[in-house]
């Protein structure tokens, strides 16, 4: 339990998902313009991360892994599938994208009509392979930690793209030089905003 | 071979190398260009393996453009493009491992790299295979520029050597000069990205927002 908050934290905080490893970044940039849409599409990640990772992870450790197929029966336990995981991860991420959009749809209009235009783009946001790919990487001890770094890399997701709009709003009305008006500035905004964050490293519960 | 070269081919290919980067003015493709920067080495193998798996994705995607479905054409892009994704992965884990190891899941990442999409969404489905491979090496190559110029800065001011190879003298260390670790922290990558992009910028005045 300790082990599974302290994991929450730390993907919220340390390895924050923009400014640790600028994952999501291109969505990041785009959509910051305004809060309101930002939150839409901050909270529509962390609804698809929450779903996808545990799925992947799932699949990480009952199919592809080295040894992993040995529930089926003993003579496969030699099989290493890891190298169909990019194919498989994101063939999981694109149809769980298109579910949520369909069961959204169906049964909370309102959400789907807010939502409507991110929950497409969000299949090749880097933010929710990148999430499966660290999975894979860090080798989670069950599948409640796996969930709690999903739900805690989206929240640190969302902190951040929301936290860049409230910024860039004000931002409309100073005097920034001409060429570096837009995509610049906002690049030195975040990455003063990333700075602040190196505050956390070492964090711990 | 007057024909491979017409002007809009050449237009093509040249476009997204200044006028039309894919980084500095289409906004693609950021999160793998700041990650992958803090050395040349890891940044120079980044750009050759994203300019090889935009060039043929596109030139697939090129080939089957008017067979697929537009309701799925998404999968299949992202389809076609893991699958060159694990061939690049596997082939750097069997012939350049300690790169394959500093790139980590940044290769695999390239699947969800927006140059991809973009280009085959604005470029290959439209487009006739051969523009779509000069279309594909020209943004691959435009890429690889930014990312060398970040990680060449990155790499002489934070570990003062160039492609793991020490430039600055010891002498100037001995006078007081010191490595700027910071340099090397992921907020500097977006900093040099920016000056890059205001350098870019000043001496392309139409590309300034207003």
């Amino acid at each position: 339990m300790e082990n599974i908050a302290n994991i929450f934290v730390k993907s919220i905080f340390v390895d924050n998902m923009i400014f640790a490893y600028f994952l999501g970044m291109c969505s990041y940039l785009a959509v910051s313009k305004n809060v309101k849409t930002s939150l839409g599409l901050g909270v529509a990640v962390i609804f698809v991360l929450t779903i996808t990772l545990p799925v992947n992870y799932l699949l990480e450790n009952y199919v592809l892994k080295e040894g992993a197929l040995a529930w089926i029966s003993p003579g496969l336990a030699s099989l290493d599938l890891s190298y169909l995981a990019f194919i498989l991860f994101i063939a999981v991420i694109a149809a769980m994208t298109q579910l949520v959009e369909m069961v959204v749809e169906k049964f909370t209009p309102s959400l789907y009509a807010s939502l409507g235009i991110f929950l497409p783009l969000i299949a090749v946001n880097c933010a929710i392979m990148g999430g499966s790919l660290f999975m894979q990487q860090r080798a989670f001890n069950n599948i409640g930690e796996a969930t709690s770094y999903a739900l805690g890399s989206g929240v640190g997701w969302l902190l951040a793209i929301v936290g860049l709009a409230a910024i860039r709003e004000k931002m409309e009305y100073s005097d920034v030089p001409k060429p570096l008006r837009g995509l610049g500035i906002t690049f030195i905004t975040v990455a003063l905003m990333a700075i602040a964050f190196l505050a956390f490293s070492g964090l711990k519960i | 071979m007057s024909k491979l070269f017409s002007a809009k081919t050449k237009e093509v290919f040249l476009g997204p190398l200044s006028k039309n980067n894919p980084i500095g003015v289409q906004v693609l493709g950021i999160c793998s260009a700041l990650a992958v920067t803090a050395k040349l080495e890891p940044a120079i193998v980044m750009g050759l393996s994203v300019t090889i798996i935009v060039a043929f994705s596109n030139v697939i995607i090129s080939l089957l453009r008017n067979t697929i479905p537009n309701r799925i054409r998404i999968i299949v892009q992202l389809v076609v493009v893991a699958a060159l994704v694990t061939v690049v992965s596997e082939f750097l884990k069997a012939f350049a491992y300690d790169v394959s190891v500093q790139l980590s899941v940044y290769i695999g990442l390239i699947i969800t790299n927006c140059i991809l999409m973009g280009r085959l969404e604005a470029f290959a489905m439209s487009n006739k295979p051969w523009e779509s491979f000069v279309d594909g090496l020209g943004n691959g190559f435009g890429y690889a520029i930014v990312l060398i110029i970040v990680a060449f800065f990155r790499e002489l001011l934070g570990s003062g050597s160039l492609y793991g190879i020490r430039v600055i003298p010891q002498a100037v260390y001995d006078a007081g000069y010191m490595n700027n670790g910071l340099m090397l922290m992921p907020p500097m990558a977006l900093i040099i990205v920016a000056c890059v992009i205001w350098v870019h910028r000043s001496k392309n005045k139409d590309l300034q927002e207003k």
